[in-house]
């Protein structure tokens, strides 16, 4: 533990693990994404000063195990029924804040009725969209947004777009809609978008806050145990061939 | 240069080697030593090459890097 680490005279920390985060060391498979994106999240929390009054919720997928890493409340909702659940959480006791951490086969697939509707009332939650483009907890299955020719354990020969269709670009979609105050799409595969991201989940937190309405931050994601290449392969392949399909930016901005 | 060191979780590190490969001044790199887990854990190999510069615990997926930086308190001059 690092608790115990012997530190030279004249060190001083510039960067330690966010107060938000528990002790437990993440479950995740080495290098995944949502580490990352979790931290970010904790950081947010931290900044804003929120710990006391923020209830997160658990999704169905790997981000579930989120809930344990975190010093504050989760409530986990039904695959696919997190924007729902938040929705209720926000409106019973408009003080908490209320962010929902899904993924693409949650948010996406079996929640996208949710998800789109939450959007067009602009409910006053903040939404963290982690896109790997596969099913990651079941074994690598082909997602709504799995990419065209993408090989999955159920696309052997790739996604074949005359019988699965297109990669579901869930936010291009809800930037369309009145609704929401704040889409934008990142991604964390090296330091420059970690830092952009981190920015991006502060300001959807910040709109929370101030009453601006549904933000919802899309972050791609590797997950390279299913795409079965190695870490550093799994941030090539978002920087190669996920972002040639979903291009990152802010999508929509309301200043109200 | 400023002088930095990165300190790694051995037991949270998974030896996913994202910071090895994010390190820009090439300090980082594979240790000899396995973690209870079994993962052959990252480590300074260069310690003196370390800026501080936090880009290693930015893209670490296992929160498992802190980072300091060496700033001695300052010395007075003898009068």
């Amino acid at each position: 533990m690092l608790a115990d680490a012997k530190i030279p005279e004249g060190y001083v920390r510039v960067f330690r693990r966010p107060d938000s985060m528990s002790d437990a060391p993440y479950t995740y498979c080495p290098g995944c994404h949502h580490g990352v994106i979790g931290r970010l999240v904790a950081e947010a929390i931290d900044e804003l000063g929120i710990r006391g009054r923020t209830v997160g919720i658990a999704p169905v997928g790997c981000a579930v195990f989120l809930y344990r890493f975190y010093r504050c409340d989760f409530v986990q909702a039904a695959h696919g029924r997190a924007c729902a659940v938040a929705t209720g959480l926000k409106r019973a006791n408009p003080d908490l804040i209320v962010f929902s951490y899904q993924g693409d086969g949650d948010l996406a697939a079996i929640g996208t009725a949710e998800t789109v509707h939450a959007a067009n009332r602009g409910e006053n939650i903040t939404v963290i969209f982690v896109n790997n483009q596969i099913y990651g907890m079941t074994g690598g299955e082909m997602a709504p947004t799995t990419l065209p020719g993408q090989r999955t354990v159920t696309t052997p020969e790739g996604r074949d777009v005359r019988a699965t269709g297109y990669p579901l670009k869930i936010s291009e979609m809800l930037a369309q809609l009145d609704g929401p105050a704040y889409i934008t799409r990142q991604a964390v595969y090296d330091v420059r978008h970690v830092q952009m991201a981190r920015r991006a989940i502060l300001q959807a937190f910040r709109n929370q806050l101030e009453g601006k309405g549904f933000s919802m931050v899309e972050v791609v994601a590797a997950c390279p145990t299913n795409l079965k290449v190695s870490p550093v392969d799994g941030n090539k392949w978002v920087t190669e061939q996920a972002l040639r399909y979903f291009p990152l930016g802010d999508l929509k901005v309301r200043d109200r | 240069m400023p002088k930095g060191m990165a300190l790694i979780d051995r037991e949270r590190c998974k030896g996913c080697g994202l910071c090895i490969a994010a390190c820009p001044f090439g300090v980082l790199g594979f240790s000899d030593e396995y973690n209870s887990s079994g993962y052959n854990v990252a480590a300074m190999v260069h310690p003196e090459k370390c800026t501080g510069c936090i880009t290693c615990a930015q893209v670490c997926p296992d929160v498992a890097i802190e980072v300091y930086l060496f700033r001695p308190a300052p010395v007075r001059e003898a009068r």
